[in-house]
């Protein structure tokens, strides 16, 4: 199968085979106006199977959203056929309105404005404090 | 000072922060006078969406002590939350009102949208099971009046350690002075929760947990007692079942150490015997003097009167 590459844009590399879904869920991308290109179980030399996401537009990205789905992302932007910058990604410090606070007593559970903010504890274990009321939860559960 | 500080937990209180607030409330023990007017034409506002009769009382009375007024509510059905308004919004309106802020809210985590709101110095008066600063300024206060010291103490904390907010804020505060040792009495179903003890482990703390009162009370230097509360309970069978757990009792005090302190965050309701209260080891009445006189150190020290 072919795809072609982008002259201008973003290429979303070294996504865990099978979470291209929820990149392209949690980035919004169906509300883009611009080609995008969701390619799964591409067969790659570091990670035996991998999937991508090309993007043909330079769209501002939430790097915490992309580092919660998938800290070994990769993004490349591309300029002119050309890239020009390269992230690497991590698991953010703080995450807003993407966990939720499962304690029934916390007061964003009755205030339902409130962002839902997380901090982050433990990088490993992908746990992360509700920056209300301290409940932990593992980030892994939300996906 | 900032302009507007905000106390949540009582670690956002610095090690030397208390010791100046302990120093304070002895000051206003020996030397009341001198504080009487300190906060002439000051407002503190208590807002209380739960009831509270012991914690609303002591702060008011403490800014009366200070000479200053107070304004507020009790109850969330006699405020602006009983038709929807957020906390943020009546803090933004309160903080044009008062002076300084006194909040006690049943929702965890509620003083971190008000500190975020707020322009005037502002205090946690308790939310929900979470944390209440104050209640652990008294104790911090009470013990070290009776026992002159702050370390070396071995440390029984009995009841509920599992909901108990006074019991994790306690730890909290004493895990910042050396060689303290703790006994965490409970049914199995109450136990300290994981992530506290881990807060033992890592200060390296030396703790034991039992379920045995009568085994645990003649190590003690101080006998920390919580109620077993209904309200942190989503099963009432589960509360009625633990609620009548440990009972102090004159008999069982009979192997406890002469100087001994029994605390008690209160309100009581059947787990100390009344009979205790004629001991002179019973110091939970003295507690409640002990935390109007922090909460006066408190609002000074947040004002800058002091």
């Amino acid at each position: 199968m072919t795809v072609d590459g982008i002259e201008n844009g973003i290429v979303l590399d070294h996504i865990t085979a099978g979470k291209a879904m929820l990149v392209y869920k949690y980035l919004g991308l169906e509300n883009l106006k611009s080609q995008v290109a969701l390619i799964q179980n591409c067969s790659s030399k570091k990670m035996g199977r991998k999937d991508i996401v090309k993007i043909s537009e330079a769209i501002d990205i939430d790097l915490d959203v992309l580092g919660y789905i998938d800290p070994g992302i990769t993004v490349n932007y591309i300029k002119d056929g050309k890239r020009v910058e390269k992230k690497t990604l991590s698991l953010p410090e703080t995450l807003t309105n993407v966990l939720r606070c499962r304690n029934p007593r916390c007061i964003s559970s009755t205030e339902q404005e409130l962002p839902q903010v997380f901090k982050i504890v433990d990088r490993k274990r992908a746990l992360y404090r509700c920056a209300y009321c301290d409940t932990i939860v593992n980030a892994e559960e939300f996906k | 000072m900032e302009k507007n500080r905000s106390i949540i937990n009582i670690l956002d209180l610095s090690v030397d922060e208390v010791a100046h607030l302990v120093k304070t409330a002895n000051d206003i023990e020996k030397n009341p006078e001198k504080y009487q007017e300190r906060c002439a034409h000051k407002k503190l506002a208590t807002l209380f969406y739960e009831p509270s009769t012991r914690t609303r009382l002591s702060f008011e009375a403490a800014m009366l002590e200070l000479g200053g007024q107070t304004l507020g509510f009790a109850g969330a059905q006699n405020s602006s939350a009983s038709k929807g308004e957020s906390v943020a919004d009546t803090i933004e309106v309160v903080s044009n009102y008062a002076d300084i802020i006194a909040m006690r809210h049943p929702k965890e985590g509620a003083p971190v949208v008000a500190a975020a709101h707020t322009h005037v110095p502002f205090i946690n008066a308790g939310d929900g099971g979470h944390f209440h600063p104050t209640q652990t300024l008294a104790d911090i206060l009470t013990i070290e009046r009776t026992k002159e010291t702050l370390s070396g103490l071995t440390i029984g904390l009995c009841g509920d350690l599992k909901f108990g907010r006074t019991v994790h804020s306690l730890i909290d505060a004493m895990l910042r002075y050396p060689d303290n040792k703790y006994i965490l009495i409970s049914p199995n179903e109450l136990r300290l929760p994981e992530y506290e003890l881990d807060k033992l482990r890592d200060a390296g703390a030396s703790f034991e947990e039992t379920k045995s009162l009568e085994d645990a009370i003649p190590k003690l230097d101080i006998l920390y007692m919580t109620r077993v509360q209904k309200e942190r309970f989503f099963n009432e069978e589960d509360y009625l079942r633990l609620k009548d757990t440990y009972v102090l009792t004159p008999e069982k005090l009979l192997t406890a150490k002469a100087d001994m302190a029994i605390l008690h965050p209160l309100p009581r309701v059947n787990e100390i015997s009344v009979a205790v209260d004629k001991d002179p080891r019973a110091k939970y009445f003295y507690q409640t003097l002990c935390g109007k006189q922090m909460r006066m150190a408190l609002i000074l020290y947040l004002l800058g009167l002091d």
